[in-house]
């Protein structure tokens, strides 16, 4: 078992390099893999610096860290809810963290990134995170009912997610044609002008709290046993629960503040992954990420190339092909 | 019980009736009461009573026709499938209509409000029989958490390939209208469309309504009582269809309206579906009157999309009605 992992941890790592590789030469600039290399190495000119560097890395890199995060998140709220469709996007976490980025933009600019000051960019992600917790906070207590039930949990979070969506859209039709786009684009889910101003800034919060539940992970293997079972193995069920669904909402926050709402890449990952090495989230949650990570870069880097000049969001990239292997789930889900 | 229901109907006409003067009078110009009658019944051709009859009287049949039907087709279809939060909005019915008027726009020569609501009916048709196939499989086990993310699925898909063809026609700002619904574009010519669909199809659901009741006994029973439910259901899918179509090409996406008036319908006067349809019909259509008149009141002189407004109201009744949900 442990070496079946190993092997499958190389393979999707040579995939995801093989990916970024695709993600750095495909675009308006083409680069082939040699030039590529030498502008590593400090022989590029100065257009293939500023490509690399500035435009095409900060975003691989911003991908790489919201598909870890996301993929992280729906790993725990899946073993939360009991549910294998659960997912930050659907239950109306990232959609708490993106109402709270939109108000910042809304009161502190009328233009849009190009204009935001430094201020804004440091105030984005905390904000981000301020609206994911208030949204989990009012979600969990509204099902709240002698002890959580993990549907309720997610019926609730499905009308909390519409509710929410309701006063975004509310925002932005107040937006002019032009912000309106960006929003849009922003809203669902994107990674245009990702800098690196942003990956510096999300990437202390995804490696603490990834690690901090990869280390904690045998409680949630537990929870997965049921909660009587992990009652009696000395677990304080309602109390880790509690403790991971924070952990999930400040990973779905930091991705959903630099990237906007990516809705089913967290289900995406953690699927596949349970297939390739099963439930034990030791291994599980690196597989899901290595997995999540390389479908939005691939999701990302055809974004933006299919119609260029115009870039489709990457979030509705994810939708159009998550959305039939969530149906195709559900139908081969036998209850 | 029979009285019950004489005062809540009453109750209903009157505010109805209320509601739809208040629509006619008040707007972003206030028109004083003697010109709204005069308008009607005394034309001349004013500027005050023009405004009344070309815009607001048909503006205000169109918002009591499409909160009727709403509530009316979520009735019937919460009647077939026994789930008390089906609702073509939540289900991804209404998304389906909305990505094949997408594509309409995207292409010009499909302009006008017949091509509109026909490329509306393709787009609810289609996603109608995906429901059909996604939650209608196993009939037998109502889960309702199940059915509810297969619908968000499916209109998070429908309005992701709808927001690229806005981006790549940069019609997006008009989606945005379409999703979020509104009375805005509505005339005669709306008028007469819904009611000659929804006057039909309304027909259609009464002849139905003893046959839904049968099946909403449940599936042993219905079948025991000589009934088909799978039949039925395929009937009142097909009855919903041209409804919803019709009803978002008139005012885009109203969410929620046909999953609140039917619960509240069914708490008055229990399960009989030949009531509850007319019923429901009735306070539908005064509860959109009501919403559309605080839409155009609340941010003078803008206007509120009227489907955020039904969101924003049927979001805590949902709620509530979860957590009162024992099984869950």
């Amino acid at each position: 078992m442990k070496k079946k992992t190993t092997i499958v941890m190389i393979t999707l790592a040579i995939i995801l390099v093989g990916v970024i590789l695709l993600a750095l030469s495909w675009g308006t600039y083409q680069m082939n893999p040699f030039e590529i290399l030498q502008t590593f190495l400090g022989n590029g000119n100065k257009i293939q610096e500023t490509t690399i560097f500035q435009l095409r890395l900060p975003r691989i890199g911003v991908a790489l860290l919201v598909g870890f995060a996301l993929s992280t998140a729906g790993c725990i709220l899946q073993s939360i809810t009991k549910n294998e469709l659960a997912e930050p996007g659907i239950i109306g976490i990232n959609a708490g963290a993106a109402l709270a980025v939109v108000i910042v933009i809304a009161t502190s600019t009328s233009a849009y990134y190009s204009t935001l000051g430094a201020f804004a960019t440091y105030v984005m992600p905390i904000a981000g995170i301020a609206g994911a917790l208030l949204a989990a906070i009012v979600i969990y207590s509204l099902s709240y009912q002698k002890g959580i039930s993990p549907t309720r949990l997610i019926l609730i979070g499905i009308g909390m997610n519409a509710g929410l969506n309701a006063i975004i859209t509310l925002f932005q039709l107040t937006l002019s044609k032009g912000d309106y786009n960006q929003a849009l684009t922003w809203i669902s889910g994107s990674l245009w002008g990702s800098s690196w101003q942003f990956f510096w800034i999300i990437f202390p919060i995804v490696v603490i709290f990834i690690g901090w539940t990869i280390l904690e992970s045998r409680h949630l293997d537990v929870l997965d046993l049921g909660d009587e079972l992990a009652t009696g193995l000395g677990i304080k069920v309602e109390r880790t629960r509690r403790k991971f669904l924070i952990f999930a909402v400040v990973l779905a926050a930091a991705s959903t503040a630099v990237a906007g709402n990516i809705a089913f890449l967290g289900l995406l990952g953690p699927h596949l992954g349970r297939q390739l090495v099963g439930p034990v989230h030791q291994r599980l949650i690196p597989v899901a990420g290595l997995i999540s990570a390389t479908v939005i870069i691939l999701a990302d880097t055809l974004s933006r190339n299919i119609f260029s000049p115009i870039e489709i969001p990457v979030g509705i990239t994810i939708s159009i092909v998550g959305v039939p292997y969530f149906i195709y789930l559900m139908l081969k889900m036998k209850e | 019980m029979s009285k019950k229901i004489t005062f809540f109907t009453l109750l209903c006409i009157v505010l109805l009736v209320i509601g739809l003067f208040i629509a006619v009078s008040a707007g972003a110009k206030t028109i004083p009461f003697q010109t709204v009658i005069d308008s009607i019944f005394a034309y001349d051709h004013t500027l005050d009573m023009q405004l009344i009859r070309e815009v607001r009287i048909p503006r205000a049949l169109s918002t009591l026709l499409v909160g009727g039907l709403l509530g009316m087709s979520g009735a019937m279809m919460q009647g077939v499938t026994r789930n008390p939060i089906a609702e073509p909005s939540l289900m991804g019915i209404t998304q389906g209509a909305t990505l094949a008027i997408a594509i309409g726009y995207a292409f010009p020569t499909f302009s006008g409000l017949f091509s509109t609501s026909a490329a509306a009916f393709i787009g609810a048709l289609l996603s109608g029989l995906l429901v059909l196939i996604v939650t209608m499989q196993q009939a037998r086990i109502v889960n309702i958490s199940r059915l509810l993310l297969a619908g968000t699925a499916l209109s998070t898909f429908f309005l992701s390939l709808a927001s690229v063809i806005a981006l790549l026609t940069n019609q997006s700002q008009n989606l945005a209208f379409w999703i979020s619904g509104g009375f805005r574009s509505a005339t005669w010519g709306s008028v007469e469309m819904l009611v000659i669909v929804g006057g039909i199809c309304t027909l259609l659901g009464l002849l139905l309504a003893k046959r839904i009741n049968i099946v909403n006994l449940g599936e042993d029973v219905a079948v025991g009582l000589g009934e088909k439910p799978m039949q039925v259901r395929f009937l009142t899918l097909l009855i919903i269809i041209p409804i919803c179509s019709i009803c978002v090409s008139v005012a885009g996406n109203i969410a929620f309206v046909g999953l609140i008036i039917p619960q509240i319908i069914r708490k008055l006067i229990g399960q009989n579906y030949r009531m509850i349809l007319p019923l429901s019909f009735l306070l539908g259509g005064t509860l959109l009157v009501w919403s559309d008149i605080l839409a155009r009141l609340v941010a003078q002189p803008y206007e509120t999309p009227i489907g955020l407004f039904t969101t924003l109201l049927g979001v805590p009744f949902f709620i509530w009605m979860v957590r009162k949900e024992r099984s869950v």
